[in-house]
């Protein structure tokens, strides 16, 4: 059996030369086509490269414009000439001027012996097709697009908006199913000439030109009319990104290509010197590949297209900047804020992190400083604990920080007496648990033994402040996972919140939390509370807080120590 | 001219300005208004063009699509072996410097380079926006049509697959992307210790010394207006601008484009008009590839430097970062802390997050 190969070039004229040289040294006739718009002298420096070689044919220059007609019939001339010049040939594969084989042209030939009627051709039903760009499927056959892509895109898209709109339909030709598939193919001499002598072929033609992206329909279509045996896949290796742009390959991608299972791969980078030195040298000194993993490959390009359209989540820099409605609200993990938690518990930071097994920082946003865990003057990624650099841009400041930590669970105190900028980004995050025990703040208030008199203004602001946060916390756009209980609520069962806060934030937690935090002694507190009404003020998010009277009852079932379940 | 001045378009988002309301007010009069900010940029550079004396100008010998670097210096001798070793091995074809009124040799160093051009320009580097009305004009006579990085002489560029692939793959990949412009933020690279420990011998990789940086402290807010996202952060910003961040310096920068005449860098390199050139991040949640210019300043050499420029007055907001830096450095001279990251390679700077490959495979 004999390969042909008809080549398509139209750039890096050197590069294809050293391609054609590779496969008439092994016995391939190749013809080849330049597009017409490549400069003459480049063209002249080609022929003159190949001069030598007798079993290479050119075939007048045809303009090929990305998506039109010209790259079919560029491919329907070659082939023709191909046909009628080479009578030896079994088999043609179509290949570009940047194909380069990754295995010994010896095994191609080998595989094609092997298969000695079966056509590899990627031919696929349109509505099995996910791949196409543009949304355009079927619409491909039934519209018309007489406008470039890449030229004429207004005109373009108008003119496909129109035709939808108009309910135009184009008819296809009898007996024609269309099909989709790469470009690259490789055929058998009888289906190739049963397709360049089909008996419709003017019509098809006609009909094709009108088409968009023949050159990945044509031969796909028809070969299904023709052919007796199609393998569906293309022994060339052609990736494309989501914009329907070939992958390149790099002299770093040449342990990948080596373990490709195809044959030729498209496209190499005309400069990638080891490439073309490794793949162009004769076949008896290379090794054949050891064993195929085609997965290696498929998984390089597909990370790159998800990191392309999705990027990393929570990550902002300076080429990913989402805005709202594409995740401009979400940190890169899960974090948890308290608020009064330490003022009920003095331990409750040293309790936090033990039980969540977590990095539990103070009051980030404090007027004063940023309290890092272990009171930092600088955190991890560099993040200073200056207030001013963090109110200069604290959605920044907490993204920065949930991203600099990633595999460690972040919390934080965040309360009315902190600086509020932050509330509304924490409350649009999905990924922050909020817990509020409202009504807390007044316990420091009342700790400081100065008298409801004096603290009254204080605290009205703040109940003022934690109301306006609890408002917005409520409201149906918050994302952020919430719980709110008032202080009077939650100190009749302090245990269920706090279990509660471990399952959410640490579900899969191995051991069991040991001892609760100690509970502050609240005896008092309810005459304080009293004392700020008779001052004039309504302490109201406490809830209804038990008198003194009622707190001193015997032993209240919180204050011993418990295990959580 | 004055009210004119180039550092007009930072005053504005790092003050007051009220961002909201030019987000409201895209319409046809913040285009024009654009739009004749670029022409006068382009007018100012065309003016400025015979402060421009040729010292060597091989750019006659130039191949075909070569890929340039602009730069402007001042008395950078000791850094020159290395800064051109280094883009050399990444593949610029040529070097078109201007020096601005150097006497320890830089010039004539500069003159015996085969490949460099160096012209020669004894006025203000202030007055001439900080050399990049110079730059600009040489721009526009040699860039236009061709791939451009204009960086400073201490700014390194390191981007997706430096290592293994030249410039010239990735500027090739960004024409099939039809691409024009190709993001680089600055990170400021520092020692372990005094600047003044480790000296700067010639020729020497800065990076030996200078190994760390800030991996996670940066601050972005987009610019409405010229749609660029500004960045701020880094050592600098968490030492030295601690009281006033808005004044810390922008690290955003895009060095890299597809020049055409009609270009014009608006202030420094870190934005461009028409404003379509900035768009070098992905605001649906993507990312796009980006690279990293390694900034080699804080080395032994700065503390003379920054004297030398204070007494000048010839820099940015009236030396105010040089004046921070006096102050920042009399007080706390180590910029390393404890959470400083070492510097491996790219590919570190892509998990960190600072730099992306994007869809570049």
């Amino acid at each position: 059996m004999t390969l042909g190969v008809v080549m398509l070039c139209h750039t890096a004229l050197e590069r294809a030369a050293q391609l054609a040289r590779h496969w008439a040294e092994h016995g391939c006739p190749v013809v080849l086509h330049v597009d017409a718009r490549t400069p003459e002298a480049q063209v002249d420096r080609l022929h003159a490269a190949l001069k030598d070689l007798p079993d290479i044919r050119f075939i007048p220059r045809l303009p090929c414009e990305w998506g039109t007609f010209g790259m079919v019939q560029a491919t329907l001339d070659a082939s023709t000439r191909m046909l009628a010049d080479f009578p030896q040939v079994t088999h043609v594969l179509l290949a570009s001027g940047s194909c380069l084989p990754i295995k010994p042209v010896r095994a191609l030939q080998d595989h094609l012996a092997a298969h000695p009627t079966t056509d590899f051709i990627e031919s696929v039903t349109t509505a099995d097709v996910g791949w196409t760009i543009g949304g355009l499927n079927e619409e491909r056959f039934t519209l018309r697009f007489p406008f470039n892509w890449k030229r004429q895109r207004r005109l373009f898209d108008g003119y496909v908006n129109l035709q939808r709109a108009l309910g135009f339909r184009r008819e296809l030709p009898q007996g024609l199913t269309p099909h989709l598939g790469s470009q690259w193919w490789c055929l058998t001499r009888p289906t190739l000439q049963a397709i360049l002598t089909h008996p419709d072929r003017p019509r098809l033609d006609r009909y094709f030109r009108r088409v968009w992206i023949p050159d990945e329909s044509y031969f796909q279509s028809l070969v299904r009319q023709v052919s007796t045996r199609i393998e569906s896949r293309s022994l060339t290796l052609s990736k494309f990104d989501y914009q329907g742009r070939p992958y390149i390959f790099y002299d770093d991608h040449l342990h990948l290509l080596r373990q490709a299972d195809a044959f030729v791969a498209r496209k190499a980078w005309p400069q990638a010197d080891l490439l073309y030195r490794t793949f162009l040298t004769p076949d008896g000194d290379r090794a054949f590949a050891s064993e195929p993993s085609p997965g290696k490959i498929n998984r390089l390009f597909a990370k790159a297209v998800e990191r392309r359209v999705k990027g990393r989540p929570g990550l902002y820099m300076q080429s990913r900047f989402p805005n709202r409605a594409r995740g401009g609200t979400l940190s890169a993990a899960p974090y948890g804020v308290f608020s009064g938690f330490s003022a009920l518990f003095p331990d409750f930071q040293p309790w936090l992190s033990r039980a969540l097994d977590a990095r539990v920082h103070g009051h980030l946003f404090a007027f004063d400083r940023v309290q890092f865990a272990g009171d930092e003057p600088v955190f991890k990624g560099g993040l200073s604990d200056s207030p001013t650099l963090r109110d200069y841009n604290p959605r920044s400041f907490l993204a920065n920080l949930i991203w600099n930590t990633r595999g460690e669970t972040q919390c934080f105190q965040f309360g009315p007496e902190d600086e509020q900028a932050i509330a509304p980004t924490l409350a649009a995050d999905p990924n922050a648990s909020i817990f509020v025990i409202t009504g807390a703040f007044a316990i420091p208030l009342w700790q400081s033994g100065r008298s409801a008199a004096e603290v009254r203004a204080e605290a009205a602001r703040l109940q003022k402040v934690e109301s306006d946060f609890v408002h917005l916390l409520n409201r149906p756009e918050t994302k952020a996972r919430t719980r709110l209980w008032s202080l009077a609520e939650f100190i009749e069962n302090p245990t269920e919140p706090l279990e509660q806060l471990v399952d959410l934030l640490h579900p899969r937690a191995a051991h069991r939390v040991g001892a609760l935090p100690q509970l502050v002694n609240l005896t008092g507190f309810g005459s304080f509370l009293q004392d700020l009404r008779n001052q004039g003020m309504a302490p109201v998010l406490m809830g209804d807080f038990p008198s003194d009277a009622e707190l001193s009852q015997p032993s209240p079932p919180f204050a011993r120590p418990r295990v959580v379940r | 001219m004055a009210s004119c001045h180039g550092v007009v378009g930072f005053e504005w988002f790092g003050g007051e300005f009220p961002a909201d309301r030019v987000g409201q007010d895209m319409g046809l009069i913040a285009l024009a208004r654009l739009r004749a900010r670029r022409r006068y940029l382009l007018a100012r550079a065309f003016r400025r063009r015979r402060q421009l004396v040729p010292v060597a100008d091989r750019t006659s010998t130039l191949p075909l699509q070569p890929i340039l670097l602009f730069s402007t210096i001042r008395n950078e001798r000791i850094r020159l072996p290395y800064f051109l070793s280094y883009y050399r091995r990444l593949g610029i074809d040529h070097f078109l410097i201007v020096d601005n009124g150097s006497d320890d040799g830089s010039r004539e160093y500069l003159a015996d380079q085969p490949d460099v051009s160096v012209w020669s320009a004894t006025a203000g580097y202030r007055q001439s926006r900080f050399g990049m009305d110079w730059m600009m004009h040489l721009l526009r006579r040699h860039g236009h049509g061709r791939w451009c990085l204009t960086v400073d002489v201490d700014e390194f560029l390191v981007y997706p697959f430096c290592e293994t692939r030249p410039l010239r793959a990735l500027t090739d990949w960004l024409d099939s992307a039809e691409t024009p412009s190709f993001a680089a933020m600055m990170l400021d690279m520092y020692p372990k210790g005094a600047m003044h420990e480790q000296p700067y011998r010639e020729g020497q990789n800065p990076f030996e010394i200078a190994q760390y940086f800030d991996s996670g402290n940066y601050v972005i807010s987009r610019n409405p207006l010229y749609r660029n996202l500004w960045i701020q952060g880094g050592p600098r910003a968490r030492l030295f601008f601690t009281d006033r961040p808005h004044r810390a310096p922008a690290m955003n920068k895009t060095p890299l484009v597809r020049w055409d005449r009609s270009y014009a860098y608006v202030s420094s390199t870190h934005m461009l008009l028409p404003r379509r050139l900035n768009l070098v991040y992905d605001d649906q949640g993507g990312e796009k590839p980006s690279g990293v210019l390694l900034h080699a300043k804080f080395l032994d050499t700065f503390a003379a430097k920054a004297a030398e420029e204070l007494a000048r007055g010839q820099h940015y907001a009236e030396s105010h970062e040089y004046r921070a830096y006096r102050e920042g450095i009399s007080r706390e001279r180590d910029l390393w802390c404890n959470w400083s990251e070492k510097y491996v390679n790219w590919r570190q700077l892509e998990v960190l997050g600072l730099m992306s490959k994007g869809n570049w495979a």
